[in-house]
């Protein structure tokens, strides 16, 4: 059974124009900024960010992929090393206002390891977060400058990003994570 | 697969369905291709070809890593890596150490001339000590064909072997690959010519690279004097694996015509019976790697050698030197490769006994 839908595509299209209008709002322009997506579905999110800024600023700001498999902090915990996809940061963060784009915010671990990621590649004057959906139960002191939508949570429950660029649709899904949730979703 | 329900927690991770962690999401995507489950790596003869696509993978962003303005990341912090060696080596030995500190791990070294190994302690016993003092990946050479495998079966962590006798050096054969995949137009070696040239008898690079080179489906030409190639020709009629085959020759012209790549050998004179070669002269003389005999092969052939060269024997130094050479890039390879393969093996599959979380 499927899960239960919290985004249509229509819906995240109208949110990412949002955000990407508070991100220029919030820093005043776009001189100097730059959107680092964190590695996989970060990363497109990033780009149509990107994009809706060049169309209603006509600017048009580097964007880059942040892989933070390096720094997690459970990596002796998981029975399997993740596969690394790979950083690309085509521009020096040093001096620029880098707003990190993720699809889920949840425990801030993700965004905690982001953070020590990007410090090693320089020094941004400013970073900032901005995510699809915030989903709750914070492990951490983290939390997101700009949020597509705030959906409660119980921590049983899996939040599902579907993005086109990488899952052929856009669509956030909540499921009951019960063991063999995961494996009953049906491939869409 | 993990059922630790304190595993399982941090769900945000899930949302990554690309990853192997324990909440991949089946169906989701699909999964990646060559997930790594091998708790030691002594061989690279039980990599498939999707296995040696996942340590090529991984090196690239590792290689990543090592551009940046400081090539340091926290991956293994607080994991004890061993470097024991029983034999020379400058590139293999600094080589792992520079990949294990790039990685954060706590590298130590052990030379066995400096160490208890000369007071009579054995093989085995040095192995539970280094373990006890908190050895988690041990980085072995030994001049003993076949030493890891018994280290592995003693060590409670994961046994890199680092070249054992004649046998096997998985890293450089591993590292081989990559430089050949980097720098072949395609970046693949499949159907490309590379030749093996030299002391094929000695040399665990030879024997490694048969391996993985015939599995990433290259056209491999084992080359050198019929001395130096014993059994060589009886492996190359049965096929690597049973089924991928090579050419073995004593024709140095025929091996060279159209190469893509030629690999030249060290001359191995510390493990040459007597009467193998007649002189190192003669050797130079019929098979040394020079700019003529180079132009049979293709104009932009790479030319590489595992190190440490006898320039002037199998190699000239002006080939050594030159513009098709890639031999550089393979000692800087070597680093990217060994932190694949540390990081790669940190998550491998434990005995029951050392999964405390």
């Amino acid at each position: 059974m499927s899960g239960r839908r919290i985004m249509t595509a229509e819906e995240i299209r109208r949110a990412v124009i949002r955000i990407s209008h508070e991100i220029v709002e919030k820093h005043a322009g776009t001189d100097a900024l730059v959107l680092v997506g964190i590695q996989r579905r970060g990363v497109p999110i990033a780009r149509r960010l990107a994009e809706a800024i060049r169309e209603h600023e006509a600017a048009s700001l580097p964007v880059g992929a942040l892989d933070i498999t390096f720094y997690r902090d459970d990596l002796s915990m998981l029975a399997q090393q993740p596969v690394v996809k790979g950083t690309d940061l085509p521009f020096d963060v040093t001096g620029t206002t880098v707003v990190l784009v993720d699809d889920v915010l949840y425990t801030g671990r993700t965004i905690r390891a982001a953070m020590d990621a990007l410090i090693e590649y320089g020094r941004p004057t400013a970073i900032r977060l901005a995510v699809l959906v915030d989903r709750g139960h914070r492990e951490l002191p983290i939390r997101a400058d700009h949020v597509g939508k705030n959906v409660p949570t119980s921590r049983e429950e899996l939040v599902r990003v579907r993005i086109e660029e990488i899952d052929g649709e856009d669509a956030v899904d909540i499921d009951r994570a019960g063991a063999p949730a995961a494996v009953a979703l049906p491939v869409q | 697969m993990v059922t630790d329900p304190a595993l399982v927690e941090p769900v945000e991770f899930a949302d990554r369905s690309g990853e192997p962690g324990p909440l991949v999401e089946p169906g989701a995507n699909p999964a990646p291709a060559g997930q790594w489950r091998h708790r030691h790596l002594l061989d690279v003869d039980v990599l498939t070809a999707d296995e040696l696509d996942l340590v090529m993978r991984t090196a690239a962003t590792m290689a990543e890593i090592l551009a940046r303005p400081i090539p340091k990341v926290p991956a293994l912090r607080g994991w004890g890596v061993t470097n024991l060696f029983y034999e020379a080596s400058t590139r293999t030995r600094v080589s792992f150490e520079v990949a294990a500190k790039n990685l954060s791990a706590d590298v130590v070294n052990v030379a066995a001339s400096a160490s208890s190994v000369t007071k009579g302690e054995s093989l085995i016993d040095t192995i539970r000590t280094l373990e006890a003092l908190g050895a988690r990946i041990l980085v072995m050479r030994h001049a003993t064909s076949g030493a890891p495998w018994l280290a592995a079966e003693t060590f409670g962590g994961s046994v890199i072997n680092a070249g054992d006798g004649w046998h096997a050096h998985p890293t450089q054969a591993l590292l081989d690959l990559y430089t050949l995949r980097t720098h072949l137009p395609g970046g693949s070696v499949a159907g490309r010519k590379v030749v093996i040239l030299g002391d094929v008898l000695h040399s665990r690079v030879a024997r490694s690279n048969l391996w993985s080179l015939t599995a990433a489906g290259a056209d491999v030409w084992v080359c050198g004097p019929a001395t130096l190639l014993r059994g060589f020709e009886a492996w190359a009629a049965t096929g690597v694996g049973g089924t991928r085959r090579f050419t073995v020759t004593s024709d140095l012209a025929a091996a060279l015509r159209d190469a893509d790549a030629v690999m030249a050998l060290r001359i191995q004179r510390e493990r040459m019976a007597s009467g193998l070669l007649p002189s190192l002269r003669e050797y130079a003389a019929r098979f040394g790697l020079t700019r003529e005999r180079l132009e049979a092969a293709k104009p932009d052939a790479l030319v590489m050698h595992p190190g440490p060269m006898n320039e002037g024997v199998e190699i000239a130094p002006d080939v050594a030197a030159g513009s098709q050479s890639v031999i550089t890039d393979q000692v800087a390879n070597g680093v990217a490769i060994r932190m694949a393969v540390l990081y790669l093996l940190a998550g491998a599959p434990r005995p029951a006994a050392e999964r405390t979380e």
